[in-house]
């Protein structure tokens, strides 16, 4: 669920790191924030044509890195440019779930490694709650290397110089895809909570009109962790002969009641931020800062384990002595989530937080198979690898297993493997060398069958 | 079971799994129950060619077979199996893994009913070796077929091949084929009585069916 943008602090959290106060300190002024989203908004504009936006990434990438990562980034725009958009017209509107068509909508991508002659090698990977298109390059809005470097890129297990990778950012996003942070082109303002609530099979309907604009006919493998794993099976059980392979990670087939609340404090987080202003924050140049940052640090808890929170923090004091016998971030723990908080809201829109959050608690696939999970993959051509971890609680194994289940009950092909770790959910997007080999050889085998030709690098 | 294996190089490998793989048809769907790190399944997609699955318990296992391209799933034989339709695999295996079942009987009756044969290999614990180091020494046989000491061992419902053969009986299974092997992993001959064969087999393969109807 958390694509790992903030990881890269969590292991630098030096001991001589910024209090809390001085987190709360660099967080900029509302009018700057609100700037930042406006050149968001502008730069992902729907006027642009149907291969939209190609646009001067260096230049973005530069002035982010020049500045603190979660600082804001004065005169860089568009922030979303170095990926492409796709904007598909009025004429062809996504039918949405909930009964109302959308139209004109943007899918912004980025892809990697190059489209085989026979069109056979394209990888789609779907992201997690709050990730991005920008799987395995430098996030041009904070600097960041790609959430999932460790499993794509050159001989990594999704290895961009045998297969074509594409990411998009789902539709709801805020880097560029159609969302409720964009202009209404109806209204020419922010679509606030004007826009359509959404589905996870809203998500996978764009990105299917994403790959037929690609030219792609069908994908060798679909594959992605927590919400980007539910999209995977989505797309398993309503495009099976376009699937090839499936690898569902750290996901389930249906949201539980318990993550359910966990969402709902955090959307209740954003919604009594008076700076929310009944989602219209953006109009009103304020944003809720406060409210997200609350929702992502607790989300961010149900991202990890006890094990590794003690692991990292234990019961450590942040840059003091003694304790201050106040509310400041006495624990490292405390600072670590506070300024993982502040940092979130700098790239993150909360409604979109909402919107998201709200497709997660939709995502029911049993329920639209007459409660039967296995109606789903009926006779599916696709080959699936599911994949959990031990220490996951968020997604726990028998979440992950439930789907194995009932994939062996229509004798689908399946391979599923639970992983030992004690780094919470979050494990599928760090260095678990046991279940990168296990992908990576997955992959292989498939790709063998699919007659790709083996890398060198690739081999075994 | 059509004849002979062709010439493949195989690095092998245990002597049970080369009968089993004499017993299964080309292009057969299998499943391997306990398929440890997936060498059985190797060699049946090897040299038959066939659409293999596997489970195991064991997560080193598992993962091993996975990244080895095998589809195998982690999970356990005594409650997993019940997720599989009927006959949903022309070979439901177990090889050398119903002796560490929890409940044999129903791990039997559910290969029986996924699988249209069933193939199962089993460690005889009636080998006159096993018999004379109980007898004489009055210790718990530890053998090559079964090298575990009685506290260490896996293996908690061990039996003979003449018990096995009953359980075949109880659950309405019909002997299509058995083979038994003696220590040196050759076959004893078809003559031989099975009284005899219990004595002397030091493991057994056994492909079966189940019965239809009365009898």
């Amino acid at each position: 669920m958390d694509p790992s943008q903030d990881h890269p602090r969590a292991k630098s959290l030096a001991p001589d790191h910024a209090t809390a106060k001085q987190f709360i300190d660099i967080c900029p002024p509302a009018a700057m924030k609100a700037g930042r989203q406006e050149r968001i908004r502008t730069g992902k504009d729907l006027s642009g044509q149907n291969l939209g936006i190609e646009a001067s990434a260096d230049v973005v990438a530069e002035g982010v890195r020049s500045s603190l990562h979660d600082r804001p980034v004065d005169g860089a725009e568009p922030l979303a440019g170095a990926g492409e958009v796709a904007t598909f017209p009025e004429s062809e509107p996504l039918p949405l779930d909930c009964g109302v068509p959308l139209g004109p909508f943007s899918i912004a991508y980025k892809t990697y490694g190059t489209l085989n002659a026979g069109k056979s090698n394209a990888v789609l990977v779907c992201h997690a709650l709050t990730g991005d298109q920008y799987c395995a390059s430098e996030n041009p809005v904070t600097g960041r290397e790609g959430w999932w470097t460790t499993m794509i890129g050159p001989g990594k297990p999704v290895d961009t110089d045998r297969y074509f990778v594409i990411c998009s950012n789902i539709l709801g996003g805020c880097m560029g895809s159609s969302g409720p942070s964009m202009t209404n082109p109806k209204t020419g303002k922010p679509y606030g909570l004007d826009f359509p609530v959404i589905t996870i099979a809203d998500m996978v309907r764009a990105q299917v009109r994403l790959i037929d604009h690609l030219g792609i006919p069908d994908l060798f493998c679909v594959i992605g962790g927590s919400m980007g794993g539910m999209q995977v099976l989505d797309w398993a059980a309503k495009y099976p002969k376009r699937v090839f392979t499936s690898v569902p990670i750290a996901t389930a087939a249906r949201h539980s009641s318990q993550n359910i609340a966990f969402h709902e404090v955090g959307r209740q987080a954003v919604m009594a931020d008076p700076d929310w202003r009944r989602g219209r924050y953006l109009e009103e140049g304020t944003n809720p800062r406060k409210g997200l940052a609350v929702a992502r640090m607790a989300a961010h808890i149900t991202y990890l384990s006890e094990e590794a929170l003690h692991r990292k923090f234990g019961r450590n004091l942040q840059a003091r002595e003694v304790k201050t016998f106040s509310f400041d971030a006495d624990f490292q723990v405390e600072s670590y989530l506070r300024h993982l908080g502040m940092g979130f809201v700098e790239r993150f829109d909360a409604n979109s937080y909402l919107y998201i959050t709200r497709a997660m608690d939709y995502f029911d696939l049993p329920a639209e198979f007459d409660g039967k999970l296995g109606n789903a993959f009926l006779n599916t051509p696709t080959r699936f690898c599911v994949v959990s971890f031990t220490s996951d609680w968020l997604y726990p194994t028998k979440e992950n297993r439930s789907i194995v289940q009932a994939l062996n009950a229509i004798a689908a092909n399946v391979s599923f493997v639970e992983i030992d770790s004690d780094k919470g959910h979050d494990a599928f997007l760090l260095n678990e060398p046991e279940f990168l080999t296990t992908i990576g050889g997955f992959l292989n085998a498939a790709a063998r069958r699919r007659g790709l030709p083996a890398l060198n690098s690739a081999a075994g | 079971m059509d004849g002979q294996l062709p010439a493949v190089k195989v690095k092998t490998r245990r002597v049970d799994h080369l009968l089993i793989a004499e017993m299964v048809a080309r292009k057969a769907r299998v499943l391997d129950v306990g398929c440890g790190d997936g060498e059985l399944l190797e060699l049946l997609a090897e040299t038959r060619d066939v659409d293999g699955r596997g489970v195991e318990i064991s997560r080193e296992g598992v993962n091993s077979c996975v990244a080895r391209g095998l589809s195998v799933i982690q999970g356990d034989a005594d409650t997993d199996l019940i997720n599989y339709p009927d006959q949903a695999f022309d070979y439901a295996i177990l090889s050398l893994t119903i002796q560490a079942t929890r409940n044999p009987r129903s791990v039997l009756e559910q290969l029986l009913r996924i699988g249209k044969h069933a193939i199962v290999s089993l460690p005889n614990f009636a080998h006159w070796a096993s018999r004379l180091r109980f007898v004489i020494n009055g210790r718990m046989p530890v053998t090559g077929s079964l090298p575990h000491s009685w506290y260490d061992s896996p293996n908690i419902h061990l039996c003979s091949i003449s018990d096995f053969v009953a359980l075949c009986d109880l659950v309405n299974a019909r002997i299509e084929r058995r083979v038994a092997l003696d220590s040196y992993g050759q076959r004893i001959g078809l003559g031989i009585p099975h009284i005899l064969q219990n004595l002397i087999g030091d493991q057994a393969v056994f492909l079966l069916t189940r019965r239809t109807g009365s009898g």
